[in-house]
Parts: C-alpha cells; structure tokens; sequence
C-alpha cells in the first residue's frame, strides 16, 4: 500500500482529536522530478532506513556474541552463539513472562474491543441526554498516561488483593484504551451508508441485531485495528506491569526485562538475547499487519 | 454532533454506553480524583493520611531534583518533539512531490520504532552507547578516539543521548504523517504557486505548511507529551543517572511513591505532570483546529 493514496478517513465532527480534512482528488498532477531528485529521495530514505535500522541490528548481532569475552561493536559474530537465547529464556524464564503477557493481552484485547464496539455504536447511531458530556469525560483516557494515576491505582489495587494478579494490570489497561476505541469505533460506524442501518430497521431489526449483524460485519476492518493496536500496547506496557506485578512469578515479558537489567548488567549478550524475545511476538504482529498499525497510530486520536 | 441516528431509545443508549463509561470512570477518572486527594495529604503508604493542603507542591517544585526533572523534560521535548516534528517535515516536503517505487518497504522500516516495547529499545540504546558499543567503535575507528565514552555514564552527554533515543523513536512516524498530510493537499495548489513563480521554500511555507496543520498538531501532541511523560527507556537506560542528570518528572514519581514511601509528594508531581499533559492537549487542539 502507498502512502501517498492513503487518507485519513473521518467523521467530521472529530477534528480536534482525528486528522480530519475533506477528501481531495486521489490524483496528483504529474511533476517530473528529475534522476537527481530521484535519486535524493532514496537517499532521504535509505538513510532514514538505516538510522532505524542499525540499533535493531545491533542487538541482534550482540545477541549472537560469546558470553563472558568483550564484544565488539556492529560485527557480525563469526560463530553465532545460538546457546544465548537459551540460556536468556531458561534464566529469566521466559516461558512464565511470556505466558502471563498474554494472559494479560488476551482479557484486554477482548474485553476492551467489546466495549469499544458498543460504546462506539451508541455514539455514533443514537442520541441520548447527556451524549455530548460523557463524550468529553471519555477524552481524558486518550491522553492521560499511566505515570500520572500510577500512585493510586498501586494501592487501590492491593487493598483489593489484585496486585500480583493479571487482573491488576488487565483491568486498568482496559479503562484506559475503551477511550480511543470509542473515538476509534464511534467513527467506523458513523461512516456505514444510512440506507443499510435503515434497511435492517425496516425488517425489523432490533438495535442489537443491527450492530451485530449489519454494521460490526462492515467495520470488521476497523475493529482488526483495535485488536491489533491493543494488543501490542497491552504487550508493550511497562510501567503498571512493573508497579502492580513484582511477584516475578506474576511478570509480563517487559516487566521481567526490567528486572533483568538490573541483575545481568554486564552479560551484554544475554541482556540483548532477552530483549529480542521480548520484541519478536509484536514485531511479528507489525510485519504481518502493519496496514493496521500504521493506519491506527497516524489516524486515530492523541494517544500513542 | 452527529445527526443522522435512527434509533431514538434513549435508555438503551446508556446501556451500550454504561460498560465502556464505567471502566473508564472506575480505573482512570476515579484514580485521578485519588492522585488529587493523596497529592493534599502526607502519607508513607501506610497509617493514617495526614491533611497539609498545598504543601507538597510547594515542597517538591522547590525541590532542586524536581525543578531538574522538570528542566530535563524541557530538554526532552526539544528531542522528542521538535526535532522529529522538523525533521518530519523536511523530508515528507522533499519526498512528496512524486510517486517512488518500494515506498512501502521504506515505510514499514520508519515506524518500526513506534512499535517495538520502550523497554527493548531501551536495551538496543543501551548497547549503542556503551564504552564498547557502535557509537564508541565508530568514533575510534575513524581516528576520534577522544570522543569516545560511556555516553550513558557521562553527566554532560547522558540527557542529550537519552534525547536522541527519542528522535530515533518519533522522526520517522512524523514522516509518514505528514506524507499522508501533503498527499491530500489539492495538487492545483502547488501547480497554482509554480506558475506564480515560487521556489520550493515559499512554496513549502505557503502550500505544504498549511496543508498539513492537523496532521501538525497531531504530530506534535502526541511526541510533546511523550517527552513529557517519558519513564520506560529513562528506567532501562540510566534510571536517571548519573547523579540526577537524567532524571524526568514520570521517575521521580516512580522513586517517591514506591521507594521513598513519599505517596503524597508524588502524586503532587502526577498532577503537575498530568496538568502540563492536558494544557498541551488542549492548547494544540486549538492551535491547530481546523475549520470545515
């Protein structure tokens, strides 16, 4: 897909939060731009490529490096010691991180999409007092971050027994994603052609059975994308994870990291090892699906 | 608003509201009202809460580690935000005026960094800066020697190189937001501004410029509060360090409250920092609106 024929699309009455502009012709006037300008334009981009590029490789290339011997820099290890990625997993134990960050991701993304849709379909088809307010309390959950309600949550959670649960991390994530994924649904559903919701209507169709069979069908695209940008959040989120899961039994993968920095400080290469597991499930997730991501971070709201 | 809803059941529109609403109110609303009531009182996380209104406000914005902290936010903004932001915006104006082969590929390799966990980068810069990582291996092999340091270790260079973590993470998806800002700008307009003559920086100014102002706000909402709020590559690469040269406000609250059982001091500094957060929100909004 090419950047350059992808636009936002959005309800008007979004434009504080979404990137909202009238579309425009899909055409641009053919301007030629000479070899020279070609030229500069991969240049532009094969350095800004590689930029990205070289820290990722590094820590792959460190990864692969004896233990214990001093590294050295970008170089490709001669004899790739494989061995690391076991002795990372065996130590920090990655099987449990791995397990309860998605333990914790699955709950969120299922959870948090479901009423996201919901909310989403009520906003955006049906009008009630007080819509108009409860839109703008839903607002502060796209910008606020953790950091700034990390203090209470950590001890309203533990005077109800859930720190060191999934639940603890789980149910926060969830109340602060359901805002963008009202913005995001409420604005999938208000770009549905009338005549379908009408049609359905006309046949009978309770409000129920229109979301469910007439419109979720056609925003399936767009609820994949919340499905996918929640997903790696949730997996991607350390802060909580750290507060409320230091059980290291109770860890998600980033969290687990956290804590290995602090005890392997100098094993660089089982330090870049652990890292690598902890990135491969969401950069696989990018790669296959990154359509999605790209479409969901660029054109949703304020929140990253 | 929007106008064409069918289905007038008010009721039934709480109901489909009700769940989304009150996850949000239970575990964000509701903690920040908590953060407000704990940042009045002095408490050590546990006994009793102890009432002393604005006091700990003034004693930590007094404070010379928060005033750093908050210092060094400033810092990290200048590399989270307005270097990208520019950045950004130089390259999608000089990348937009045609179409390229494997754009794609070039596109899915710049947001990379948006993606992967802040703890992972954190640990790849780690790598990068240290006494024998790249960066120092580079230097030397081109003869600068002298340069080399542990650029994490070093109290002059340590913020600057935390900052530039924060370029790498947010220059490329200022990119590709403005090139899909610029590909929605009528073409006429820039056929309209060569025939009156002007050169590619009036016309970045008088076409590119405005043409892309939502996506410009977007842009620098997201990546000014991101520097405003950073914690996780600050905790994986110095914790702060070296002395309290790196510090940031999100740490400080992570120190106070969970290490120093200072809770109500740092839930003072989480509604500073949640404040500049919403005057940023909100003064971008305006200053970027547009109007249909």
């Amino acid at each position: 897909m090419s950047i350059l024929t992808e636009r936002p699309e959005v309800a008007p009455d979004t434009e504080a939060i979404v990137t909202s502009r009238p579309p425009s012709r899909r055409f641009r006037s053919v301007r030629r731009a000479g070899v020279s300008g070609v030229v500069a334009k991969y240049t532009i981009l094969g350095l800004g490529a590689f930029l990205v590029l070289v820290p990722l490789y590094s820590i792959l290339a460190v990864s692969l490096q004896p233990r214990g011997i001093p590294v050295a820099g970008l170089s490709w290890p001669a004899d790739p010691q494989w061995s690391n990625y076991v002795d990372a997993w065996n130590t920090g134990a990655f099987n449990v991180l791995l397990s309860n960050s998605v333990m914790i991701a699955l709950p969120v993304v299922v959870i948090a999409v479901f009423l996201s849709v919901l909310s989403g379909y009520a906003f955006a088809t049906m009008k009630f007092r007080g819509k108009e307010f409860i839109f703008a309390a839903l607002l502060i959950g796209l910008i606020l971050p953790f950091e700034g309600i990390i203090v209470p949550l950590y001890y309203t959670l533990r005077a109800l027994n859930l720190t060191n649960t999934m639940w603890g991390v789980a149910l926060p994530e969830i109340g602060l994603y359901v805002s963008f994924g009202t913005f995001w649904m409420r604005v999938a559903f208000s770009q549905t052609p009338p005549s379908l919701v009408e049609a359905a209507q006309i046949d009978g169709a309770r409000p129920w059975q229109v979301l469910w069979k007439v419109l979720f069908p056609i925003s399936w695209p767009s609820v994949m994308t919340i499905v996918i940008l929640f997903f790696i959040w949730s997996w991607n989120e350390f802060l909580i994870a750290l507060v409320i899961l230091q059980d290291p039994a109770s860890k998600t993968a980033p969290a687990g990291l956290g804590a290995f920095v602090g005890k392997y400080v100098s094993d660089v290469p089982l330090l870049a090892a652990a890292a690598v597991i902890v990135a491969v499930p969401v950069v696989v997730t990018y790669v296959l699906l990154q359509g999605h991501v790209i479409r969901g971070m660029t054109q949703g709201a304020v929140k990253e | 608003m929007n106008t064409r809803s069918k289905v007038k059941n008010n009721r039934l529109a709480y109901l489909y509201v009700l769940p989304a609403l009150s996850a949000s109110l239970l575990f964000v609303a509701f903690p920040l009202l908590q953060t407000v009531w704990y940042s009045l009182h002095r408490w050590s996380g546990i006994g009793t809460p102890v009432w002393v209104g604005l006091q700990n406000y003034v004693t930590q914005l007094s404070s010379p580690r928060v005033q750093s902290a908050l210092y060094h936010s400033l810092i990290l903004i200048v590399f989270f935000a307005l270097i990208p932001v520019c950045l950004g915006l130089i390259t999608a104006s000089m990348l937009s005026s045609s179409r390229l082969r494997g754009l794609g590929f070039f596109r899915t390799v710049l947001f990379l960094p948006q993606v992967i966990a802040l703890t992972v980068t954190g640990m790849a810069w780690r790598w990068m800066y240290n006494l024998d990582g790249p960066i120092n291996e580079t230097l030397r092999a081109i003869g600068l020697d002298s340069l080399a340091r542990p650029w994490l270790g070093d109290f002059d260079w340590a913020l600057y190189a935390v900052g530039l973590v924060g370029t790498w993470l947010t220059a490329g998806f200022c990119m590709i937001l403005f090139l899909a800002g610029i590909s929605r700008i009528d073409p006429g307009l820039y056929d309209a501004a060569k025939i009156d003559g002007s050169g590619p920086i009036r016309e970045f100014f008088a076409v590119t410029l405005p043409g892309v102002k939502p996506e410009l706000g977007v842009a620098l909402t997201i990546t000014v509060i991101g520097g405003l709020k950073s914690f996780d590559v600050v905790y994986m690469t110095t914790r702060g360090g070296p002395g309290t040269s790196t510090t940031v406000p999100a740490l400080e609250i992570y120190r106070l409250a969970f290490v120093d059982g200072q809770v109500g001091s740092a839930a003072a500094i989480a509604i500073v920092l949640v404040l500049l957060i919403v005057i940023v929100g909100l003064g971008m909004a305006r200053l970027f609106r547009t109007r249909q």
